[in-house]
Order: C-alpha cells, then sequence, then structure tokens
C-alpha cells in the first residue's frame, strides 16, 4: 500500500448521515488536493436502515479497496456488526465514537483497535441544530489538516440544495469539531506524504455514472428502463441527460420489456442501451438472443450483485460471467467487455456501444456494485475516438439483402424510413436476403457470418490492461484489477517480478494475444470473485492457460483487499 | 411518392406458409388495401410481430419489419415508436402471443397509449404449436394438451383494453375483409393505442369455426367515448360482434424530445455541459 494512502470508515443508524458525511469527507478532501474513493455499504431496509461509507484518500489516483482502516467513525453502535466484516481493524486503528451511544460492542473490542470516545452529543448541542456526524467529521478534517475554505465548499456542494441555515449549521459544527480537535490533541494530525494535486479539472463520479456517460459519448440516445439495485443510478442519471440531447427513457413493464424496447429502437436507427443486475439479465437471455441473430446493436450494462436469484441486491460479486458468456441458447457468439475500475467504465461503455454499434450484435458490459455505486476522485477520463460506427444501406439498392455475406460478415443494415431496402428483421434463422429458412444452407453461412464478424475484427490493445513485467503472472478481469494490480506492486517490493493482465473483453477472447502475454510466463494464476472460479474455467476451456495454472477464487460480497491477494500469492511461490 | 399504390403493391414476393383456407390471408388483404387507401409510404411502415402462425406476417407486406420472439412485440414496437415517432407503427400477433406470454405488454401498452396499431389474429388456439387452448379458448374444448378441456374460463381482451387504458378498441371477422379494412383504416387513422381483435379461423385445428360467419353480427355500430357505455357494450355482447365499440381523445405517451436525431453527430456542447457535472 502506499505509503500516502489512509482510509476512513463512517458507520451509523438510518439517519445519522453516514453517508452525507463520507460525501462531504470527500469532496473536502478533493478540494484540498487528495485523490479519494468512497464505497457504500448498506443493510436490507430500503430507508432508515443502517448504512457504511468507506473511504480511501491518496496523493494519487486510487481505486482499490485498503487492506486495513486507519480511523472509524462510528456515529453510533447501530447494527455495527453487520458491517465489521466489511471493516478490517488492527492496533493501528483508531475508532472514534459518541460517548452516548452506549458500550463498546464487543465485535470491536477484539480488534485490538485503540477506541477514543468523545461527548459528540453534547458538543452537538451547543450548536442550535448541530447534528452528531458533522461534529465527528470536524474531528477528521482537522487530523487531515483540511482548510475551512475546503469544508465550506464541500458542505456547500453537498447540502447546498437543502437550503442555506443547514449549509451554515452544517459548517458551524464542522469547525467546531476541528476545533475541539485543535484544542484537545487527542490524536496527532496526519499530513500524508506526497505532494497534492493541483489539477482543477480532476472528477467526482461513481462507477454508475461513468457507464451512463461513455454511453452517451457513444452517441445512445435511447434507454429502455426496469429498476434494480445496484444499476437503477445508470437509468436515472441518464433520463434527464438523454433528454438534454434530444433522445430520451421509456420506463418497462418488466425487463421482457426493456430489452425488447431497445431493440425496436436500435433497428428505428438509435443506438440503445439498457442497465440491469443479474435476476434481469436473466430475463433479458431470450431477447439478446434476438439481438445477436436479426443483427441488432445492442448494450446491456449488467451491474452484478451477489446471486443466484435474489442473492444479495446491495453488495458486489463477479458471479455474472458464466451467464454473460454462456447465458444464450443456440450458437449466439456477441461481445462481453468489463470496465476495470470507475474510471475505466467511462472507456469500457463507450467502446461496449461503439463495437456493438460496429458489428451489429449485443454487447453486455460486465460492471458490478464495486464500481457502479462507489464514487471515486479520478483525473478527467479523455476518450480517444475509436472510430466505430453502424454500417448503413441509405440508398435504394434493387434486391437489397440485409444479411448479405460480405468478408467482414458485416452487412450494410437499412434503416426503417430510407425507401427501396425495406426487409423483415428476423429471429428465425434466415437467408441473407432476411427470409425464414430452416436449410442447412442458410444456417451454416449465417452461423459463420454472426462469429466470423466478431473474430475477424481487430479490436486493438483495448482487449487488455497489462502492467508490470515477470514471469509470474496474475489474470483478472473487472473490480478485483485494482486490487490485484496493487497486490503486484506490494510483491514487487519483495522483488518478486510480477505481471497484471486484467482482461476487458471476455468475449471474443483474445486467444492469440493472451497466450503470447503468457509465453514466458511460470506461475500463473487467475483471480476473480466469485465461488465457481468462473474466469478460471472458461480460460481452460479456451485453452489459454497452462495446465498447472493457480486459481484464486471467491465468493462476495467483502471486497478482496490487497493483502489478502498478496498473502495467497506468496504462498504458493 | 407520386405513383399511386395498390393493396397489391404493398404485399411483399414471400409466399405465407399458412395453411389453405386460413383465416390469417383475409388480414393480410384488409391490411394491405386499408394502407393504400390511406396511401402509406411503405418505407414508414414499421410492422412488427412476435411468434406464431399470425405472427408470420409482417415478411408478407413489403414494408420494414421485424418478426420478434414470441409475446414481445409490443415492446419491441413501443421501443421503436418512442425512438422514431415518424413511422407507422404496426404490431399484429396470435391470441396466445398477445394475451398470454405477452399478456403483461398488452395491460402496459394499452395503459402507455402510444400511437400505434395492434391487430391480435385471434383463432382462440395455438397454431403454430398444433392446437392448445389459449386465453380465448372456451374451457371445454378438448385437445391433447388438456384432454379434459382446459377448464379455464376464457377472457375478453376487449373488456382488458378498455380497462387498461387503450384509446380505440375494435372487432373484426376475417371473413368479412371489407369491413374490416374499414376498421383498420379508422384504427390507423387514430391518434393513440388502436385495439383490433379479429376473429380468424384456424381451418386445421378449430375446423368448427368455419361456422362463425354464421354467428357474427354487426354490434357495435357507433363508436362511445364514454368507458362505462364500452363496457356494457361489450359485456352484452357474445364475443361475435362486430365494429368500432369504444373511441376516445386520451393523452399520448412519447419521449419528451420528439424526432430524435440519428447521426451521430449532435451537439457537443451538450456533451461537454454534462461532462462539466463531474469537475470538481
Ligand atoms: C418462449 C417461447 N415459448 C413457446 C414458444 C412456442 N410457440 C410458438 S408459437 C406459439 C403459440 C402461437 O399461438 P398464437 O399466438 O395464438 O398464434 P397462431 O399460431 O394461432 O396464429 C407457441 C407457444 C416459443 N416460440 N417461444
Ligand atoms: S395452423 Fe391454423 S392458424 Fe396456423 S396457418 Fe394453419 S390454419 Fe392458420
Amino acid at each position: 500500500m502506499s505509503s500516502s494512502s489512509f482510509s476512513v470508515a463512517v458507520t451509523g443508524a438510518g439517519g445519522s448521515g453516514a453517508v452525507t458525511t463520507g460525501l462531504i469527507l470527500l469532496e473536502a478532501m478533493a478540494q484540498h488536493g487528495f485523490y479519494g474513493f468512497m464505497l457504500r455499504s448498506s443493510g436490507p431496509q430500503i430507508r432508515g436502515g443502517e448504512s457504511a461509507v468507506m473511504m480511501r484518500f491518496d496523493t494519487g489516483e486510487v481505486l482499490a479497496a485498503n487492506n486495513q482502516f486507519d480511523y472509524l467513525l462510528a456515529l453510533d453502535w447501530f447494527n455495527i456488526e453487520r458491517f465489521i466484516d466489511e471493516i478490517p481493524l488492527d492496533k493501528n486503528s483508531l475508532v472514534i465514537f459518541d460517548l452516548s451511544a452506549g458500550e463498546i460492542p464487543e465485535v470491536l473490542s477484539q480488534s485490538n483497535a485503540q477506541v477514543v470516545g468523545f461527548d459528540l452529543k453534547k458538543m452537538a448541542k451547543s450548536i442550535q441544530g448541530g447534528r452528531v456526524n458533522m461534529i465527528a467529521l470536524g474531528l477528521l478534517a482537522n487530523t487531515f489538516s483540511l482548510s475551512d475554505q475546503s469544508i465550506d465548499r464541500a458542505v456547500n456542494k453537498i447540502l447546498g440544495r437543502k437550503g442555506i441555515k443547514i449549509v451554515e449549521t452544517s459548517i458551524a459544527c464542522v469547525i467546531h469539531g476541528m476545533n475541539e480537535h485543535k484544542k484537545s490533541n487527542l490524536w496527532p494530525v496526519k499530513i500524508p506524504t506526497g505532494n497534492l494535486s493541483t489539477k482543477t479539472t480532476r472528477w467526482s463520479i461513481t462507477g454508475n455514472e461513468a457507464c451512463g456517460l461513455g454511453a452517451l459519448y457513444a452517441g445512445v440516445r435511447f434507454v429502455g428502463a426496469y429498476p434494480i439495485t445496484p444499476a437503477t443510478e445508470i437509468l436515472e442519471w441518464m433520463s434527464p441527460r438523454l433528454e438534454k440531447l434530444g433522445g430520451g427513457l421509456l420506463q418497462a413493464e418488466d425487463e421482457l420489456a426493456s430489452i425488447n424496447m431497445i431493440i425496436g429502437s436500435s433497428f428505428g436507427g438509435i443506438p440503445s442501451l439498457t442497465a440491469t443486475s443479474g435476476p434481469g439479465l436473466s430475463l433479458m437471455l431470450e431477447g439478446i438472443g434476438l439481438a445477436i441473430s436479426s443483427e441488432t446493436p445492442v448494450v446491456v450494462v449488467n451491474v452484478s450483485r451477489g446471486g443466484p436469484s435474489t442473492g444479495i441486491p446491495t453488495k458486489s460479486e463477479q458471479s455474472d460471467l458464466n451467464i454473460a458468456l454462456y447465458g444464450c441458447h443456440g450458437d449466439a457468439p456477441h461481445l462481453v467487455v468489463a470496465p476495470l475500475n470507475i474510471s475505466d467504465a467511462v472507456f469500457t461503455t463507450y467502446w461496449a456501444t461503439c463495437l456493438a454499434e460496429q458489428l451489429q450484435t449485443a454487447a453486455i458490459v460486465l460492471s458490478d456494485q464495486f464500481i457502479g455505486q462507489s464514487r471515486a476522485i479520478i483525473n478527467n477520463p479523455t476518450i480517444e475516438d475509436i472510430k466505430c460506427r453502424r454500417i448503413t444501406a441509405d440508398n435504394a439498392q434493387e434486391n437489397y439483402q440485409r444479411y448479405k455475406i460480405l468478408d467482414s460478415g458485416v452487412s450494410p443494415m437499412s434503416i426503417p424510413g430510407t425507401p427501396g431496402c425495406m426487409y423483415t428483421a428476423d429471429g428465425l434463422e434466415h437467408n441473407p436476403k432476411g427470409t425464414p429458412s430452416s436449410m442447412s444452407i442458410d444456417h451454416l453461412t449465417q452461423l459463420e457470418k454472426r462469429n466470423n464478424k466478431l473474430l475477424k475484427f481487430d479490436y486493438g490493445e483495448q482487449w487488455s490492461d497489462i502492467s508490470g513485467k515477470g514471469d509470474i503472472i496474475l489474470i483478472t478481469w473487472g473490480s478485483s484489477s485494482a486490487m490485484v494490480k496493487e497486490a503486484a506492486q506490494q510483491l514487487k517490493k519483495q522483488s518478486y517480478s510480477i505481471k497484471t493482465i486484467a482482461i476487458r473483453l471476455l468475449m471474443p477472447l483474445q486467444v492469440d494475444l493472451l497466450s503470447a502475454a503468457l509465453k514466458d510466463a511460470k506461475k500463473v494464476i487467475v483471480i476473480e470473485q466469485n465461488q465457481g472460479k468462473q474466469l478460471f474455467h472458461y480460460l481452460h476451456s479456451q485453452n489459454s492457460l497452462p495446465i498447472d495454472a493457480y486459481s484464486f477464487a471467491r465468493s462476495g460480497p467483502l471486497p478482496f483487499r490487497p493483502d489478502e491477494i498478496a498473502n495467497y500469492i506468496e504462498v504458493i511461490l | 411518392m407520386s405513383i399511386e399504390l395498390k393493396p397489391k403493391d404493398y404485399k411483399s414476393d414471400i409466399k405465407p406458409v399458412w395453411c389453405p383456407g386460413c383465416g390469417h390471408f383475409a388480414i393480410l388483404s384488409a391490411l394491405t388495401k386499408a394502407l393504400a387507401y390511406l396511401k402509406i409510404p411503405k418505407h414508414q411502415i414499421g410492422f412488427v410481430s412476435g411468434i406464431g402462425c399470425s405472427s408470420r406476417i409482417p415478411a408478407y407486406v413489403d414494408s420494414y419489419g421485424f418478426h420478434g420472439i414470441h409475446g414481445r412485440g409490443l415492446a419491441l414496437a413501443s421501443g421503436l415508436k418512442a425512438a422514431r415517432p415518424d413511422l407507422h407503427v404496426i404490431v399484429a400477433g396470435g391470441d396466445g402471443d398477445g394475451f398470454s406470454i405477452g399478456g403483461n405488454h398488452f395491460i402496459h401498452t394499452c395503459r402507455r397509449n402510444m400511437d400505434m396499431l395492434y391487430i391480435v389474429m385471434d383463432n382462440q388456439v395455438y397454431g403454430m404449436t398444433k392446437g392448445q387452448a389459449s386465453p380465448t379458448t372456451d374451457p371445454d374444448w378438448v385437445n391433447k394438451l388438456t384432454p379434459h378441456g382446459s377448464g379455464i374460463r376464457p377472457f375478453e381482451p376487449l373488456a382488458i383494453a378498455l380497462a387498461s387504458g387503450a384509446s380505440f378498441i375494435a372487432r373484426g371477422f376475417s371473413g368479412d375483409p371489407s369491413a374490416m379494412s374499414k376498421i383498420l383504416v379508422e384504427a390507423l387513422q387514430h391518434p393513440g393505442f388502436s385495439f383490433v381483435q379479429v376473429l380468424s379461423p384456424c381451418k386445421t385445428f378449430r375446423p368448427e369455426q368455419m361456422e362463425w360467419k354464421k354467428q357474427v353480427h354487426n354490434a357495435f355500430i357507433e363508436p362511445t367515448d364514454d368507458p362505462a357505455l364500452a363496457a356494457q357494450a361489450i359485456h352484452n355482447d357474445d364475443g361475435m360482434g362486430m365494429g368500432i365499440v369504444f373511441q376516445r381523445d386520451i393523452p399520448i405517451w412519447s419521449l419528451a424530445k420528439k424526432n430524435t436525431n440519428t447521426k451521430q453527430d449532435d451537439s457537443k456542447t451538450s456533451i461537454e455541459k454534462i461532462t462539466s457535472e463531474f469537475e470538481l
């Protein structure tokens, strides 16, 4: 772990303001020049349930979960045992709590953390309308020597819409907390090493927003929507912005409808997307098969959560890889891509949309709750134009063939409203004209066409993110990538030579490029957050792994910790 | 288009798979007649369906079409119409497709009241899968799957459309294509969701339906815009009454902004404005 990184968790009952505290702290730290990352966790209640935010700060971009927490701000002890697994503490951790909240729970005493009680309630009462969470925030703000100005801007940004009164009271509370900390010398001020950023173009963004933005960049102008945790924010974020761009969102009656709606709109010529999570993806599969067979571009963002069935809606897991790869019946080649982190979610969703449009097929974007619902301070991403566009038939043609066999496998698609090249799209097997056919020759050539267009395309170096050099090779995908990379850096300090391959394009797997990247491997370890070793088995099925490759796979909902990965690797080396 | 198109010009050169004597042929003819009468440009038509004998119909019309998956035609069509309000969107399918597997979409598409035409080619049977009961089949109709009959009372599609918010509701009969064609002309012109149930005998699995021509009758002489009166008329009818029973102007659902830009060149500035919300 970089020496400049430090971490804070805030927990509390519903209404205690844990999430607001986290949002203000993140914003204030960003104003001050830090980068940061904030993961949210909530209990099963819809409203009023306990919640927690887990944050990490650094002087450079930080997108991975940390090993242990330096500070835990317990606004109360409400259901703390539900979160404690997600907040690893050790003897270096400092737990700050409100003395009026009652006895220290046993789960905490076991952790060896230092515990400091504070009469937060009394301090809050000294300010009219004052709140415990803002006082507590002040204690931390001074610990990180934040300026009054950063606090002021952050509180205004996060609470501004609640009115001037609340903003002023909150700022007063934070300043009061800061002063108390200054006076009492309770624990030392921790000023991190490294230079603070002066970049003004940094962004504060969640992974779900990043997916939405990437899609808009790529030209998505229609969304079919059915809400589901933890994907809903993509849909809600896109809705008003689509309108501004001349598009829109249609709320469907279910996911059977939402997927078919976007097939309809895309058939109409408009790049289209839907976002869902496991249960919704299950319902969409028949529709995805239709998009593949009728060669209608669609993008499905799956923000995965604990499964199977309703599973753990509010927490992350990488267990939807199998359904994304294999869920469709028949031979149904399509695109499966996965963003590596919040920042990459902009590019990956943009890329997925461009590829779906260019290759006239379905693209599944495998994000997850860890990426989707976390917020980070990032360098503003630059998007290079991938120059993939839908190839259309724009002029009337004698004997137009919608599914014509061409070298690239991609045939020009005519858009309704274009005179002289009308056709009927079909999920029934068809001949090049689109007429239903059950003849083996048509089935063979069309299957080949749909497969070849994906295999022949040059995806460039974006298929993966390769970092480091060495003969110990870690292969991973999606949200685990950030932690795997950090583990590799930790191990490098102990002079292991390690290469990390984070696969962005999961289907079609770039078999040749992957085997080239694995050429001199002595040890290969596949790391993923699911019980079934889904990536490991997939890579084996494509003959892409040495026979003695290792699998390090475990289920969610706890995110990987870099230490956990590094320890595993050290044991097998 | 300057050349006058005849009904046959709206037919494609694909030969229907339907059995000789199937009621669906007459629906194809009545529809092409209505399209020619209204001079709707062929390339401005988006004809969508699900799966079933009836759902084969889009390929037989020379227009843009989408033969989708079982029960989802209305959903696909809703996406198409939302994104392309300039198109004339028509949906067709069977009673199994529309009322059973697609029943939920039927309710919600009525409710949404988008401007499109939905024709259900109702033969009270699953034709394509060779003769099982559908939601409009009588409970005592014996077939291989339910040898004692389904034992379930049929539902009344017109009543469900009315209760769900459809703004144009009619029933036609494939044995009377010219009356049906008139209904379809009205339906195509109606702004909002037009639902037309067409009784269409399945000669192969329900040969007794060939008697329908003796049983149908004109029932709904003047459409009402009063849902209570329409409900009464539907419930007093024996299910064989023809005509437009209900028509009313009800707010149409469409995207807030019409005419979605189909080009990819839309204002960079707007995207830049959107990205600026993320800046610190
Ligand atoms: C998901 C799914 N389930 C079942 C089927 C099989 N299937 C095809 S058509 C059909 C019913 C057709 O009946 P109807 O919609 O009344 O049309 P008809 O053939 O009578 O015109 C069924 C059950 C299917 N294609 N897809
Ligand atoms: S099975 Fe029945 S519905 Fe299907 S084509 Fe034959 S007659 Fe028509």
